[in-house]
């Protein structure tokens, strides 16, 4: 390839970037047009009232779709929600929408969940958009080639006037995966080792693009995942170059193009993945054929073991590391050297942005159906959205989780964040399928939560400890 | 754009919190974020981590009561993107947080805030922190103009990158009224995306 031709080899994030580039501003950043835009009910609400204040209109409403996720509890939908702050934060939601002319999916409309399990489920999410939402996870909707941002209320104020945001361009960083995952092993312990690999900040400045056979081999459902915790390496972006898999996902999705426009739309879609002579600022690869379910066991998803190792030991940890080591062990009230298999739990949930789709209730399914949830272990499964739900019902999901001892609920992010009933007591140690084993994270200050696949969540809740799941499959 | 709200150099006291990692759960939990306003934010700052701490927090610490800039280590304000976080940290005093790094959200919300993140060497932090924790009544200063921060350690260099510091000295924080400045060229991209135009052959 001649110098000439090596230029006009770009990312995906370049060709994305370039066709919604509004125009460079003074201060150097781009101001870029944002396709599409996803609203909750927890970090809109002053941003509508910062609107209202500056007799400001939301510029593209045709572009912006609401739902309901944080604060919904899952026991009961029902209106007015059992808990008054959150039917505060329902109503402010619809009365905005409704004066905006925004389309909400609220409980009763069937199509409530997870915003981003929503988005792609309805293929509002499409390769080549530019995609917002006030949550850091939605760099999951990266899974189909769209560059996703999660953004604060400032800037949701900012897309809700102007379509648009002022960012400065990221860098991209190549993130390989190798081989072929073994059995037992899932996309959520290839984001947990990408994580542990690189750091929870070695990516911050990066858009990270996800390839190679692993990847390739993916699901839509697992593609998700991955992307979804970009964020949690220090990445605000994580992609994958769309290819069939993502095109036959999105045939016959609601907001997906139909007929011929869907033929003309896959042009498009194609020429937005990256050109095979673009150049990256960073490449790393990870042998996928090497990794073994993965479980944290401390206070950031970077601190991580393979279910068959052992925590670090403070003599084996470098001096700089050592203080978030005792912190993070100290919090956990687990031993340095330990082994992580074997460690009790008193709650198991699976459920979240991360892990909350038809494909991840079906594999923990598979494990619920060897036994039953152990004595004292309370174990919850949510679904991500209602048609998640609705799916699971038709394919006798939840009927096999009940019958194992598993609460089967409603739509929404339940445990993950503790923005709603579901939360943890006193120093509860959870196995969860969610994104972040933050201090506090999932509702008790003293709580403590180990990450892992759902299959993983499933074995934890049969046996009662951390086990490796790759021997019950 | 208003002159007051023009960042150009914040001087202040200044609150050591030790620590990497350290994430917007933690600055403020979750509970609190069930609320319209970020009114009551302030109050609620490091709620979690002041309570277990029983009064040894930094937060709580008399030295550094009264503070204006927050130090801090690697990747502060790392995971979700409230932005009751850095209004908590605003409503407690805070104007200006220097640090090892930044989580990326976190900082884009300081900014649109007014409120600048500057990163510093590790060996430049290392001494900050030492010279504040010795000294706590002197003045810190955070110069976004000249990127440096000045204390009694002496003057360094800081990381700010260009825009930040563009929107910070001119008062143009506000992405809003910036934005709105593109007028209808808007609307000529959005008819440029195929995927808005129903995807023409």
């Amino acid at each position: 390839m001649g110098r000439d031709e090596t230029l006009l080899q770009k990312t995906l994030l370049q060709k994305v970037w370039d066709a919604h580039t509004v125009r460079e501003l003074p201060n150097g950043q781009t101001q870029l047009f944002i396709g599409l835009h996803l609203v909750h009910e927890v970090t809109s609400p002053q941003a509508f009232a910062a609107l209202d204040e500056r007799g400001l209109r939301v510029r593209f409403p045709e572009r912006t779709f609401a739902t309901v996720d944080h604060i919904i509890p899952t026991e009961s939908q029902a209106r007015p929600l059992s808990d008054a702050l959150a039917e505060t934060m329902m109503g402010a939601l619809e009365r905005n929408c409704r004066e905006h002319g925004i389309r909400l999916y609220g409980p009763e409309s069937g199509e409530q969940g997870i915003v981003h399990v929503i988005g792609p489920e309805k293929g509002l999410t499409q390769p080549g958009m530019t995609i917002a939402c006030g949550d850091s996870h939605t760099s999951t909707h990266g899974a189909f080639g769209a560059i996703a941002f999660g953004i604060g209320t400032s800037q949701v104020r900012d897309v809700l006037a102007t379509q648009c945001l002022a960012l400065d361009r990221l860098r991209v960083r190549r993130v390989e995966i190798t081989g072929k995952l073994a059995r037992g092993v899932y996309a959520k312990d290839v984001t947990l080792a990408v994580i542990h690999e690189l750091g929870v900040n070695g990516g911050i400045g990066f858009a990270y693009e996800y390839a190679g056979p692993v990847i390739d081999a993916m699901s839509m459902e697992e593609r998700l995942t991955v992307c979804n915790m970009a964020i949690e390496g220090g990445a605000r972006v994580g992609y994958v170059n769309p290819d069939e898999t993502t095109f036959a996902y999105l045939r016959g999705r609601a907001f997906a193009p139909a007929g011929e426009a869907f033929e003309r739309a896959l042009g498009f879609w194609r020429g937005v993945a990256s050109d095979p002579g673009a150049g990256y600022d960073d490449r790393v690869e990870l042998d996928g054929s090497a990794l073994a379910p993965v479980v944290t066991w401390g206070i950031n998803p970077g601190q991580s073991v393979p279910v068959d190792g052992r925590l670090p030991r403070l003599s084996d940890t470098p001096d700089a590391g050592r203080a978030s080591v005792e912190e993070a062990l100290a919090h956990m009230k687990l031993r340095a050297g330990d082994p992580i298999a074997g460690t009790r739990i008193d709650v198991a949930f699976v459920g979240s942005c991360t892990n909350g789709r038809i494909s991840d209730l079906r594999e923990a399914a598979r494990v619920a159906r060897t036994g039953r949830v152990a004595p004292g272990v309370k174990a919850l499964i949510v679904p991500g959205s209602q048609a998640v739900a609705r799916q699971a019902h038709e394919e006798g999901l939840d009927e096999v989780f009940r019958a194992a001892g598993f609460e089967w609920r409603e739509a929404g992010c339940s445990m993950c964040l503790a923005m709603n009933p579901d939360k943890l007591v006193g120093d509860q140690i959870s196995a969860s399928s969610s994104n972040r084993n933050f201090k506090g994270r999932q509702g008790s200050p003293t709580g403590r939560t180990l990450l892992m696949s759902p299959a993983m969540v499933a074995a934890a809740a049969i046996h009662g400890k951390v086990v490796d799941v790759r021997e019950l499959l | 754009m208003s002159e007051e709200a023009k960042r150009e150099r914040i001087e202040a006291r200044a609150c050591v919190l030790r620590g990497d990692d350290i994430d917007t759960d933690r600055i403020i939990p979750a509970r609190y974020l069930r609320e319209v306003t970020f009114e009551s934010m302030g109050e609620h700052a490091f709620e979690d981590d002041r309570s277990q701490a029983k009064g040894n927090h930094p937060l709580d610490d008399e030295r550094f009561a009264g503070a204006g800039i927050l130090v801090v280590g690697q990747n502060f304000g790392c995971g979700s993107s409230r932005e009751h976080a850095p209004q908590a940290l605003m409503r407690f005093g805070f104007r200006a947080f220097v640090g090892a790094s930044f989580g990326e959200i976190f900082r884009g919300n300081c900014t649109a805030l007014g409120l600048p993140c500057l990163t510093l060497a590790p060996r430049d932090l290392a001494r900050l922190m030492e010279s504040v924790e010795l000294d706590p009544e002197q003045r810190v200063v955070v110069d976004v103009a000249a990127r440096t921060v000045t204390s009694r350690a002496g003057s360094v260099r800081a990381q700010l990158p260009d825009g930040a510091r563009q929107q910070l000295l001119e008062g143009s924080w506000d992405g809003t009224a910036v934005l709105l400045d593109a007028g209808d060229a808007i609307e000529r991209t959005a008819q440029q995306l195929p995927y808005l135009q129903g995807f023409p052959s």
